[in-house]
């Protein structure tokens, strides 16, 4: 009987007091390593390697928009000059064409941004440039869904309705080897 | 009088502390699911540039992390000034990608390989020279997805 007892009092509550300072022990560990600053950046799809040399083919002149950039950050759009801030409103005059002019893109699908820069151009500039000539085919994908769909073009549209804006306006961009002239030693 | 003298008298049990590891560990696992460890302390100044037409990168996992930029003061000394790449946590040559890429590749579920997705983390002020020799050779190694990381820029142009 007595045996019982002490069994009794043996089942007696464990003395949860001292928990909640072993979880705040651990959940300071966690904020102090974790870091919540998320990863943003320009997503890019790279073409595959291939060992050959790329066909050379013709092009009409109309439908490309070559951009240059030079080892001192200059820009030379369609041999002209132009500033930063001006590339984005141009290229989706050349892309979209709405005056039909003769010297820009016969419709968006024929449209084709050659982009090329030196080995000395900064990144920083390069980042900027590729980022106007993205945001120009964003703001033309976002106008055509808004006049199709009623909706801003986002990532959560349905599949198909993307795929036709893309079809509709597909973004070509391609960058050619760089010109080494000014890279640092 | 009496009445409220008695009340103040009885009132006295403490306020139960017994959930308060429950709240606790909620915050705990909160954070536990949201942490990803600091892996690789940096050895280059990266001070990524400004962007606006920007994409989440979903799952951390699936990213692997090349730095190009100049070694800090601290590392000056070893690694000289001209810009330098580094993969995990050391500074590397461009013929370390491939192995670098695999040696991530491995650690992944075959179904989410393709997936991956290399995240360059470049300083602003190095020039393209380099970045273009990182570019090709990932376009070698067949890593075709990849993200110039960039913050958020909230003012105009110039």
């Amino acid at each position: 009987m007595a045996k019982t007892n002490s069994r009794d009092r043996m089942s007696n509550e464990i003395n949860a007091g001292s928990m909640a300072d072993i979880a705040f022990l651990l959940l300071i560990f966690f904020l102090v390593t974790t870091t919540i600053a998320e990863d943003k950046g320009i997503l890019v799809k790279l073409p595959p390697w291939s060992d050959e040399e790329p066909d050379i083919t013709r092009l009409k002149e109309r439908n490309v928009y070559s951009v240059l950039v030079n080892a001192q950050n200059q820009l030379l759009v369609r041999e002209e000059p132009m500033r930063l801030a001006n590339l984005r409103e141009n290229a989706k005059e050349f892309i979209s064409n709405p005056r039909r002019m003769e010297n820009m893109a016969e419709s968006p699908k024929n449209a084709i941004i050659s982009l090329k820069n030196d080995r000395g151009t900064n990144y920083e500039t390069y980042l900027a440039v590729y980022n106007e000539l993205k945001g120009a085919y964003d703001e033309l994908w976002d106008e055509l869904s808004r006049k199709r769909y009623g909706e801003p073009y986002s990532e959560e549209m349905p599949y198909a309705q993307r795929k036709a804006i893309k079809s509709e306006i597909p973004m070509v961009l391609s960058e050619a080897e760089p010109t080494n002239f000014g890279e640092e030693k | 009088m009496a009445k409220f003298q008695k009340k103040r008298g009885k009132s006295k049990p403490a306020i139960s502390t017994a959930s308060l590891p429950d709240i606790i560990f909620m915050l705990l696992f909160f954070f536990m699911m949201v942490t990803v460890l600091r892996d690789s302390d940096l050895k280059l100044q990266v001070n990524t540039p400004e962007a606006t037409q920007l994409t989440k990168l979903e799952e951390k996992s699936l990213v692997n992390y090349i730095y190009v930029g100049r070694p800090t003061q601290q590392y000056a000394e070893v690694y000289g000034t001209s810009p330098r790449i580094q993969l995990g946590d050391k500074i590397s040559t461009v013929e370390d990608i491939p192995l670098f890429l695999e040696q991530h590749k491995v650690k992944l579920p075959e179904a989410k390989r393709s997936r991956i997705t290399s995240s360059l983390r470049v300083d602003g002020e190095v020039t393209m020279g380099i970045v273009q020799d990182v570019k090709t050779k990932l376009r070698k190694s067949g890593q075709l997805k990849i993200n110039y990381s960039a913050g958020k820029r909230a003012k105009d142009l110039n």
